[in-house]
């Protein structure tokens, strides 16, 4: 190669940030709208009925929100949920043809064999309750959270599940209830009791087996990221273990442990962190890796974070932001997480250099540069960019903060605070001091 | 009336000869003492006998007469030819005279400041007051009761200079806490008004956080005053008070301050437009306050706040540019913002009209020069002369018999719980 033409595209690579340059082969964006079907085939239980009426209230699209409301009828029918049915059948409003109205026959049918069930298990539960079994009053209180659970009646169904906790006589029994509890209060949007069973469970005698593990780690990943504890909510996902699987269906597929550990690493890592997950996920193979596999758009754009191709990840994340906003524990948080991870870019790409070309930096994260200067003023202002911008030549300049001018400040500073406060105190004290002589001489 | 001549006249010798040595004063004192009746009978043979003494050398004897003159009324086109007098005296009485009746000297002082407020001539007491300041007070690190006379003076007289001066002294000796607030309120009044806001920031704080068992009017004043000060000078406002404010300060200062926490409030969102449509809706509480005129200079230090913050993440900025963040109507009005910031050492900038750009500047101060060393020295030296008066200060509270006597009292109560907790089994 000619050393002119390679100088030409060294710097053809500077002013687009190795973006196009290097053209490696990237997996087809998933721009598209979401694949509902594909989607709901993810979960399993109630989770899924849950999400599908989530994306129905949110997607603004009426086709999609149909065909989301269809296929959570479907759902339903196969379980026992009458109240939910009648709320779906109610948003569906007629609008489907076909078998999709109110079914009072089946809805009755269902609420009739319900009443049985539960005065037999009322009556079952009263009689293990004389004779005393330990055992069998667990068992019993545990159908009782079942049945309560499967009618959708959430609140009763968790007091039942910790019922059981004073008849619990194994390790066993104790996780069992725990991961009853973490299944009820996810659903019920009660993330401090997630946590805190969690907690409860891992402090189990003996060592718990390797799905178990995994489960309580997502449960305490989406506890974590729901109070906006990103950083812990990132470490609980990386530490998932492979033995996932598709075993935790009814909360979390291994797509999203993947997609949620990802977006929170990025934002809340800093690059020594990132550097080691990402060689953790890359090189050493281990659990991350294998999820992440499953969502390639977010292994791509972890790649393209860490090494600096900062447009592309933008654009993955902007591709990917449409369903995000459709997922039931992430919706709330994809503003910040993308913000921060912004913030984020915009820190480390100006991190190294002593001046910033504004228009280049721009190009690299496909912004005008006016929007540019706006983001960095704020950054700035926030001292996460110690940096000074030329508005006029549009360069961005390190500033190093002078550390013996700092200094002298601070000095200066402290002393004149120092003498300010010894005077008043002084003044105080004398205050004092004649108040306590007129109150003795006044009682003498 | 004849009875009172003779007496008077007896008086008047009687000064005339007992004001040599220190003992015949002292013998003076208790006569004048004894003849209050004599004093306050006539007031125009009292002010007629006047002439007569001679004020540097018989102090203590005009300083008696003079006072019972004030005691009575006054018609209008009197007072003036009551005010030479006592100007005149302030001027040239005896140091060690008028100490012996410090009462007096500060009555008569208290009148005088009466008589010119009700001329409506402050300016005319201002530099009397301030001899008498010096004459009455023992050293200049103590507080005396005229200390917020003179300046209350100094503020209706405008004279803030003056009162600078005496507010430049470090006072340390205070007793009467009444005193103390109306010295530190006034004073920092005066600041204000010589824009000295870091000074008076200093003595409103020092009122607001002394202690008091009672709340009082001052303290809530000062506190208004003291939230206004702290936005136009550091640009922010802690609602949170120091730990060794009194209790009553820190529950009640606040339900008396509304308005004024709110305007900090909207001043702290930094957005121009919403802080003057608040000063508006609540310009006749401020009014009343007489504090109008400081609001509206927290106003316009917000346009100041607003264009230094530019400089920490700017280099050059077009004035047009400068204008649209700051909220300013044009370029003009930016260039003379910033042009008036420059002059007052706020920024470091340079303008380019022609180009239309404000190029920011480092601060060039670079701690090198010899003055700069020399401030620093000084400083430190001021510092260790505080510090030793700190510590000579608690050896002389720890060897107080009656503070050692209440820290006692609670000592052994302590001590005795402590025992208490003694298992039984040591003790058999």
């Amino acid at each position: 190669m000619e050393p002119d033409e390679e100088l030409g595209q060294i710097t053809d690579e500077i002013y687009a940030n190795g973006d196009e340059n290097k053209q490696r082969h990237r997996p087809i964006i998933s721009g598209e709208q979401l694949d509902i079907e594909a989607y709901a085939a993810l979960y399993s239980g109630r989770t899924k009925i849950t999400r599908l009426l989530f994306i129905a209230d949110r997607c603004g699209n009426s086709s999609m929100q149909l065909e989301a409301l269809r296929m959570a009828y479907d759902e339903i029918k196969k379980g026992e949920n009458t109240q939910l049915f009648r709320e779906v059948v109610q948003k569906i409003d007629g609008c489907l043809s076909g078998n999709y109205g109110p079914d009072p026959a089946w809805a009755d049918a269902v609420d009739r064999r319900a009443e049985m069930r539960k005065e037999k298990l009322e009556n079952e539960l009263n009689a293990y309750r004389t004779n005393l079994i330990k055992e069998s009053i667990r068992m019993g209180y545990n159908d009782f959270g079942d049945y309560y659970y499967a009618h959708g009646q959430l609140g009763e169904a968790f007091k039942n599940y910790v019922r059981t906790r004073d008849y619990c006589t194994t390790a066993k029994h104790i996780i069992h209830m725990c991961l009853n509890a973490i299944l009820v209060s996810i659903e019920m949007g009660q993330f401090t009791h997630v946590t805190s069973y969690v907690s409860k469970a891992e402090q189990s005698q003996d060592a718990l087996d390797a799905v178990t593990v995994a489960k309580l780690r997502c449960a305490a990943g989406v506890a974590n990221l729901e109070a906006k504890k990103y950083k812990l909510a990132a470490r609980k996902f990386l530490e998932v273990g492979p033995e996932l699987g598709n075993n935790y269906t009814e909360v979390i597929a291994p797509q999203d442990v993947a997609t949620y550990g990802g977006l929170c690493a990025l934002a809340s890592f800093d690059r020594g962190e990132l550097k080691a997950i990402i060689q953790y996920s890359f090189i050493d193979n281990i659990n991350f890796r294998n999820f992440l596999e499953l969502v390639p758009e977010i292994r791509e754009l972890i790649h393209d974070f860490y090494t600096s191709h900062y447009a592309s990840c933008l654009e993955y994340l902007g591709n990917l932001k449409a369903n995000l906003m459709l997922d039931i524990h992430l919706h709330d948080h994809v503003e910040t997480l993308y913000d921060q991870i912004r913030s984020k870019a915009l820190i480390q790409y100006t991190h190294p250099f002593v001046s910033v070309d504004l228009n280049m930096m721009a190009n690299a994260f496909k912004t005008s540069v006016a929007g540019l200067e706006k983001e960095l003023e704020a950054l700035i202002t926030d001292n996460q960019i110690q940096a000074r911008i030329d508005s006029h030549n549009k360069i961005l300049y390190a500033r190093h903060a002078d550390q013996r001018n700092a200094t002298f400040q601070k000095v200066l500073q402290t002393g004149k605070e120092f003498d300010r406060d010894v005077r008043s105190m002084l003044l105080r004290a004398n205050l004092l001091k004649h108040e306590y002589i007129l109150k003795t001489s006044r009682k003498h | 009336m004849n009875l009172n001549m003779n007496s008077m006249e007896s008086l008047l010798a009687q000064i005339q000869a007992l004001s040599s040595t220190a003992s015949d004063q002292a013998q003076l004192h208790s006569f004048l003492k004894q003849s209050e009746e004599l004093l306050h009978s006539d007031f125009s043979l009292l002010f007629s006998s006047l002439p007569q003494l001679d004020p540097s050398q018989h102090s203590l004897g005009f300083l008696y007469i003079l006072e019972a003159c004030t005691i009575f009324p006054v018609a209008k086109e009197q007072i003036n030819e009551l005010l030479v007098p006592i100007a005149k005296f302030i001027n040239l009485c005896d140091v060690e005279q008028i100490r012996m009746a410090p009462d007096k000297f500060i009555t008569l002082c208290k009148r005088f400041k009466e008589l010119v407020i009700s001329l409506e001539a402050p300016i005319r007491g201002v530099a009397s007051m301030l001899t008498a300041i010096r004459k009455l007070q023992s050293s200049s690190e103590q507080l005396t009761t005229l200390h917020a006379d003179f300046l209350l003076l100094c503020i209706l007289a405008k004279c803030y200079k003056t009162g600078i001066s005496v507010l430049e002294d470090d006072i340390y000796e205070t007793d009467q806490p009444r005193d103390y607030f109306l010295y530190c309120y006034y004073g920092g009044m005066v600041c204000i008004g010589q824009k000295q806001f870091l000074k008076a920031l200093e003595l409103l704080h020092n009122v607001v956080t002394a202690p008091m068992s009672t709340l009082n009017a001052i303290a809530i004043e000062a506190y208004k005053k003291y939230i206004l000060v702290s936005l136009i000078h550091l640009g922010q406002f802690s609602t949170s008070f120091p730990k060794y404010t009194s209790s009553v300060a820190q529950r009640n200062l606040k339900n008396y301050c509304q308005p004024y926490l709110e305007l900090s409030n909207s001043y702290g969102t930094g957005k121009i437009s919403e802080l003057e449509t608040f000063v508006q809706t609540n310009q006749e509480k401020f009014e009343t306050d007489n504090n109008l005129g400081l609001v509206m200079q927290v106003v316009s230090s917000m346009y100041k706040r607003n264009i230094q913050r530019l400089t920490q993440t700017y280099l050059t900025l077009s004035l047009q540019d400068i204008a649209n963040t700051v909220q300013l109507r044009g370029p003009k009005e930016a260039e003379m913002h910033v042009l008036q910031m420059i002059e007052d050492g706020q920024i470091y900038a340079t303008i380019n009209q022609k180009d239309g750009m404000v190029r920011f500047l480092e601060d060039p101060e670079q701690y090198k020069t010899c003055g700069m060393i020399e401030h620093i020295d000084s400083s430190i030296k001021r510092l260790m002369v505080l510090s030793k008066k700190l510590t000579s200060m608690d050896e002389l509270m720890s060897c107080d018999p009656m503070y050692l006597g209440k820290v006692g009292k609670e000592r052994q109560r302590f001590d005795f719980d402590d025992f208490d907790g003694v298992p039984q089994k040591f003790t058999i």
